[in-house]
């Protein structure tokens, strides 16, 4: 169908040290793509860069055949992209349904006049807002936790809970960044099953993920950073074949998870 | 022209003096990370201490200096212990808050024992003397000497001492210096210490020049943190470099332009940096 | 809290209130629970910004002193009467905090409680410095009360009685609350503590954090300067130490104490600290001492104030003062 995110000649320097290097790929409307390297290959700082948390040093972002470099996170989130990350990022101190029924806010109309005389159009907000909250906290399945506080619930269960923080924005493009981590075995087919539920509502996936296992079973396509450039790219048995990519991941004691 | 240069030098005390104060805050600041906002009251009770001292016992003038600076760093070490210390891992702008409070204690206790009045500083080094045409007393060049002469030895504390190496290390990575045995409660005491001896130095030299009174620390505090949030909160070259700039910047500004706004130049010179560069001209850069 | 008992408890404290004018007539008391009433706004808008959206705003004495000098000019200079000054001066203090919000909301944490902090300074020494427009430290004098208001069956509502002017600070006071209350209910409340919460995670959903952050310090510095209106037509008089920083100090220490981040909270710190050091005759700087003291220990031990802890108690909300990251 086309590529919905598509980035050019991509850098990022940091003083001296450049952590992307002339990033260039494609991302397929749909598809799920994986980015894996080793620790420190810059992998994030492409997402920091996509969402316009950091300004690239050079190169640009397009999305869905707009040019979004330079763009602010809550404007790539209004355009369309959604993100989570990597050190779990919730609103601690907020109920599960509260943390996604504000998440909502970017699809509302409303303003402070609204708020002020409850108009017809805060109501109905607000009733969006609750309804599509209650809708993704099934699709989660976190129903039974939805008036607990994000601080008290399970690692895995914040996990799903940052997952839903970022659907229910309404993305189309939903970049995760190590969605698994700390999860147990178990919890890691949970959380695949989860992903791939995601992908069949249409919303196109970029992984981030150290775990080769769901790395091979679910991408559609892998590209293979290290010290920031592009060193693979292609279908997983392609990029798990190669001898560059088999290289980069030796020396720093890799093992499959 | 000769008004020029007499206003030069007046900058150039005044810079010496808001570095000094400035050097106790940015290293305070930069091995703890907390915004002291106490440390001019700190510095107003040093100037009292040693008014104390000079008055009621005829201490020697460089005497009471020394005894000041050991009162306050004392009571630095005391402050940082039942103050800060409970307040290590909340974030920052609760100690803030706390310093906040501190400053009113400070200041009333300070009402409470002196009273609010105006009170002269008796000096030796009063006379003035001409250099150049430009008259200045003692008693300011005093301030630029033991200024220059306080930063060089806190320079070479921090590069040439053990002790100066735990503070930096603790500085640059706490979890580090912990793991090979730095105990960051001695630091932080050491360098809540230092700090504040620091400020009494100030204080004690700068005290004859002006007048003492409960709010004299109010002014130098706010400017002493403009100096910081100039040259780079952590950075001691960024206090020395902004305190001299902000010394020169207000004799020059209040000479030629007005000395009723002179006030403004510190905190117009602090909204500019905070908005365009917050991190100062020795900070480090975001996005 | 029981919802029904809750709403029992509200009832009682508001028929307590609007009898208290008919029992108490010292005018000593009088005049501090309208001094409470008047702070109690002042607290309730620094709330706002501080205890809601987590940003630590020490210019708000600065919003005060705007809006209570934009009102003395007013009526003094342009002769308008009360009812037309006081929206007029609130919506220019408001306008001086979205100026000075536009710069200052860049920065976070300390920096921005410095950087507001000598905004607070520079707003002082002008006012202290422009006698052409402020009367400089003379101070402006003979500033009128509200104007009567008439009414439709004839005889009109007059102001010129204490009890009438408690009443009035009373009326504005429940207005403070019932349209904060309406604001941090709504989603665009949700969306301040999203900011107070978790900057970094509100701009990845969307919310943008200057936009926010910017319309929460907006109406906070309205209504300070609504306060400062009521101060200037109640006291009559003015003088620049009132926009002075130790406005905001007095300011954050009502709404710390009282309990940040709750409605009642504020309210409730400052009738604490306005009423008892006043009660007991405690001099001025044993008062000083006494807040700093209480602040604090406050801010070690209990960091979300007397309301706060209590609600704690209760295991209701088990949260910490969370501000955001800096």
């Amino acid at each position: 169908m086309g590529e919905i995110l598509k980035v050019h000649g991509l850098t990022r320097h940091f003083g001296g040290l450049a952590a992307v290097m002339d990033l260039s790929f494609g991302v397929q409307s749909g598809e799920i793509l994986s980015l894996i390297g080793p620790n420190g290959a810059g992998k994030t700082t492409v997402f920091n860069l996509i969402t316009g948390t950091l300004l690239p040093t050079q190169g640009e972002v397009v999305f869905q055949d707009h040019k979004i470099t330079g763009l602010r996170p809550y404007e790539t989130t209004s355009l369309g992209i959604a993100r989570t990350f990597q050190t779990t990022s919730l609103f601690y101190d907020e109920t599960v349904l509260d943390n996604l029924i504000v998440s909502y806010h970017c699809r509302t109309r409303m303003g402070l006049w609204d708020a002020l005389f409850q108009t017809g159009r805060s109501r109905e907000d607000e009733r969006r807002c609750c309804q599509k909250a209650e809708e993704i906290l099934k699709f989660i399945g976190l129903s039974e936790r939805a008036s607990e506080f994000a601080r008290n619930i399970p690692q895995e269960s914040q996990k799903r809970l940052a997952l839903g923080v970022a659907l229910v924005t309404e993305p189309k493009l939903l970049l995760l960044d190590e969605p698994t981590g700390g999860l147990t075995e178990e919890e890691n087919i949970g959380m695949m099953g989860l992903i791939q539920k995601v992908r069949t509502r249409g919303i196109t996936v970029l992984l981030i993920e150290h775990k080769m296992k769901i790395v091979m079973n679910i991408s559609d396509r892998i590209i293979v950073l290290n010290y920031g450039q592009k060193i693979a790219e292609g279908s997983p048995q392609e990029v798990g074949g190669n001898s560059a990519v088999i290289e980069a991941y030796l020396g720093v004691g890799y093992g499959k998870n | 022209m000769v008004l020029f240069f007499q206003q030069m030098v007046n900058g150039i005390m005044l810079g010496a003096a808001y570095s000094l104060v400035a050097l106790g805050l940015t290293l305070i600041y930069g091995i703890l990370h907390i915004p002291n906002f106490a440390h001019g009251h700190k510095y107003m009770w040093a100037a009292f201490t040693s008014l104390f001292l000079v008055v009621n016992f005829h201490t020697n003038y460089w005497v009471s200096l020394v005894i000041a600076m050991a009162v306050l760093g004392l009571a630095g070490v005391g402050v940082e212990r039942l103050v800060y210390r409970p307040l290590r891992n909340v974030p920052h702008i609760n100690s803030f808050i706390a310093a906040i409070g501190l400053l009113l204690v400070l200041e009333s206790l300070s009402l409470i024992f002196w009273g609010a009045d105006f009170r002269r500083f008796p000096s030796l080094y009063d006379k003035p003397i001409h250099i150049f045409g430009v008259a200045i007393t003692l008693q300011r060049l005093l301030v630029i000497v033991a200024a220059a002469l306080f930063i060089i030895l806190l320079q070479l504390f921090i590069k040439r001492t053990w002790l100066g190496a735990t503070i930096e290390a603790v500085a640059q990575n706490p979890e580090g210096a912990q793991l090979v045995g730095i105990s960051i409660d001695r630091v932080s005491s050491l360098t809540f210490g230092i700090g504040t001896a620091l400020a009494a130095a100030a204080a004690t030299l700068i005290a004859p020049i002006f007048l003492v009174y409960p709010t004299m620390g109010s002014m130098p505090n706010l400017k002493a943190f403009v100096v910081i949030i100039i040259g780079g909160m952590g950075s001691i070259p960024g206090a020395v470099i902004g305190g001299f700039m902000l010394g020169l910047m207000e004799a020059l500004g209040g000479g030629y332009i007005s000395t009723d706004y002179k006030d403004l130049f510190a905190f117009g010179a602090l909204v500019t940096f905070l908005t365009l560069r917050p991190t100062g001209l020795f900070g480090k850069g975001v996005r | 809290m029981n919802r029904i008992a809750g709403k029992w408890i509200i009832l009682a404290i508001l028929v307590i209130a609007v009898i208290i004018p008919l029992v108490v007539t010292n005018k000593y008391y009088m005049n501090i629970l309208i001094m409470s009433g008047i702070w109690s706004i002042v607290a309730l808008s620094l709330n706002l910004i501080l205890g809601y959206t987590g940003q630590v705003n020490l210019a708000h004495g600065a919003f005060f002193g705007i809006g209570a000098y934009a009102s003395a000019l007013l009526m003094l200079k342009l002769k308008l009467g009360f009812w037309l000054a006081l929206p007029f001066a609130a919506a220019i203090a408001g306008f001086f905090g979205f100026l000075i919000g536009l710069p200052a909301l860049r920065t976070r944490g300390s920096y921005f409680a410095i950087g507001t902090l000598c905004f607070n300074i520079i707003v002082t020494l002008i006012v202290d410095r422009w006698e052409g427009l402020t009367e400089g430290a003379r101070g402006l004098l003979g500033i009128p009360g509200p104007g009567p208001i008439p009414l439709p069956w004839g005889g009109e509502i007059s102001f010129k009685t204490m009890a009438a002017q408690y009443y009035l600070v009373l009326c504005f006071l429940l207005l403070t609350i019932f349209v904060l209350r309406r604001i941090i209910q709504s989603l665009v409340g949700r969306t301040f503590r999203a900011i107070r919460g978790n900057e970094e995670l509100a701009e990845a959903v969307g919310i943008s954090a200057m936009k926010t952050k910017l319309l929460s310090f907006t109406i906070s510095c309205f209504f300070a300067g609504v306060g400062g209106v009521l101060y200037a037509s109640y006291i009559g008089f003015l003088s620049p130490e009132l926009t002075d920083y130790h406005v905001s100090f007095d300011a954050l220490i009502y709404v710390m104490i009282g309990g940040v981040g709750t409605i009642v909270g504020p309210i409730i710190g400052t009738l604490l600290i306005v009423t008892i050091p006043e009660m007991l005759h405690i001099a001025a700087e044993f008062r000083l001492l006494l807040y700093g003291l209480i602040l604090i220990v406050m801010i070690i031990y209990l960091p979300r104030g007397i309301v706060g802890w209590i609600k704690g108690l209760k295991g209701k909300r088990r949260q910490e003062v969370v501000w955001e990251k800096s």
